[in-house]
């Protein structure tokens, strides 16, 4: 399991893997923002927990329909099927691989962007710990719909289709959270809440995926 | 009898055949008899007016519109775990019919709040999670058309459906904590304090009671026609390999 964590790594971080691009699309998109709703200050500050969280969360999206359907292609995923490793390591692995190359360098770069767009300055410890916290469910979530999806011959915008919705409730806790620093408010209960979602999600959809995959293989 | 007979799509269709009739009409019958009695028959509103009549149209499709998702649950559970196949068409057979109930629900809903609330359209908890909800519907129709094979079809969307309906009461609670609420409380329930009035609690009975049979309905004929469906594709697949 450790093995295939790292040739997911590997394969992510080299060439054409898509390591980076998830990072430019993120930045891509918080600088397009000012351009359309315009440069004042104090709009972009009270608007700027959602747009990071939304942009985060697109951008965690482009990379989604890689998890899995490279390895179903050449017939590796077929292998980890058969290999003594049970399926729902191989999801699990994936997912996690999959948060530490997109979900983790978002979260790091978010406060950064924050900045260019004027976040006030009590929320950016929040802004961090919930993208940290609320990208590994997105991970999770979307290993999910990336295995229902990996038979589907450019499924990409199916997958979209069907993960978006599942993001609802991370997205809420996540740029609640944020908002309600920013607006100096108790934070407490929307961030363990965003905390049980993560919790939850690692618990149970690898179980998920990995029976879904099952059917695709089958 | 048991559902387990009906597995066998011969006995469903032979069974289902009278029954349909029987139940259109009587839904037919209710809603009119309902709709009637409740637009002409009951005082308007002290406060709302005549606008309160559409309550026999939106809570029943509100209702509904939950309750076909539900179904979809109990149905692909039961798909995945005996593999019953009329079970995994019905469910795909309920979904355009709750897309439909839900739309009901919302533009009834919409039409309401604009005398009332001032406004078709508010971010509150119940529109939203019910826009989820339509959104949730979308999902798991596209998942459908989208894979060929029919069991594997038939199994993707019962997980989908399983998942995603955690999700979904997930993001009705969720709600609650990014708006507070402009829609009224629940207009039935079955402790009776929280009743609407009498007058309009007789007529909503019967309009709801005719939609569940409409539902009923709608969804044993899209079960027939998706099982004829099935049946026209294997016929054809016996031709073409009697043929190549």
């Amino acid at each position: 399991m450790i093995a295939l964590f790292w040739r997911d790594l590997k394969l992510a971080v080299r060439a054409g893997g898509g390591f980076g691009l998830a990072l430019a699309f993120f930045l891509i998109v918080v600088v397009l923002v000012p351009f359309a709703v315009g440069p004042e200050a104090e709009l972009l500050g009270r608007i700027a927990p959602g747009i990071l969280w939304i942009g985060a969360l697109l951008a965690a999206l482009l990379s989604l329909d890689r998890i899995f359907a490279l390895d179903y292609e050449d017939g590796s995923l077929l292998l980890l099927a058969t290999s003594p490793l049970p399926l729902e390591g191989v999801a699990l692995s994936k997912a996690l691989a999959h948060w530490l190359t997109t979900g983790l360098p978002l979260s790091v770069s978010a406060p950064l962007l924050g900045f260019l767009l004027h976040l006030p300055s009590q929320a950016y410890t929040l802004l961090w710990l919930t993208l940290v916290v609320g990208t590994l469910a997105l991970s999770f979530i979307g290993a999910f719909g990336a295995a229902l999806t990996v038979g589907v011959r450019r499924g990409g915008l199916l997958l979209s289709l069907l993960v978006l919705p599942l993001y609802v409730p991370t997205l809420i806790f996540g740029a609640e959270t944020v908002r309600r620093a920013v607006e100096g408010a108790e934070t407490t209960t929307t961030f363990l809440m965003l905390c049980g979602i993560t919790a939850g999600t690692f618990a149970l959809l690898p179980f998920a995926a990995a029976m879904t995959l099952r059917i695709n293989l089958r | 009898m048991s559902i387990w007979e009906y597995a066998n799509p011969k006995k469903f269709m032979r069974t289902t055949t009278p029954v349909l009739p029987w139940l259109f009409v009587s839904s037919a019958v209710l809603l009119l008899v309902a709709l009637i009695w409740g637009f002409f028959f009951t005082p308007e509103d002290y406060r709302q007016g005549s606008t309160v009549k559409i309550i026999y149209l939106h809570v029943p499709s509100a209702l509904m519109a939950i309750n076909a998702w539900l179904m979809m649950l109990v149905a692909s559970l039961i798909w995945l775990v005996r593999r019953h196949h009329v079970s995994a068409l019905a469910a795909k057979a309920a979904a355009p019919v709750g897309i439909a109930m839900t739309i009901i629900a919302l533009l009834t809903g919409a039409i309401w709040g604009k005398p009332m609330w001032g406004t078709y359209w508010a971010w509150d908890p119940r529109l939203t999670s019910f826009l989820i909800l339509f959104l949730f519907y979308l999902g798991y129709v596209a998942l459908w058309s989208a894979i060929e094979d029919p069991d594997t079809a038939a199994d993707l969307t019962s997980v989908l459906c399983i998942v995603g309906s955690v999700f979904a009461l997930l993001s009705r609670y969720a709600v609650n904590f990014w708006n507070q609420g402009l829609h009224q409380g629940a207009s039935l329930s079955l402790d009776k304090e929280e009743n609407v009035a009498d007058v309009f609690y007789h007529p909503l009975l019967l309009s709801i009671a005719g939609f569940v049979i409409l539902f009923l309905g709608l969804v044993l004929l899209r079960t027939r026609s998706e099982i004829r469906m099935r049946r026209a594709h294997a016929l054809r697949a016996r031709e073409r390999r009697r043929d190549g």
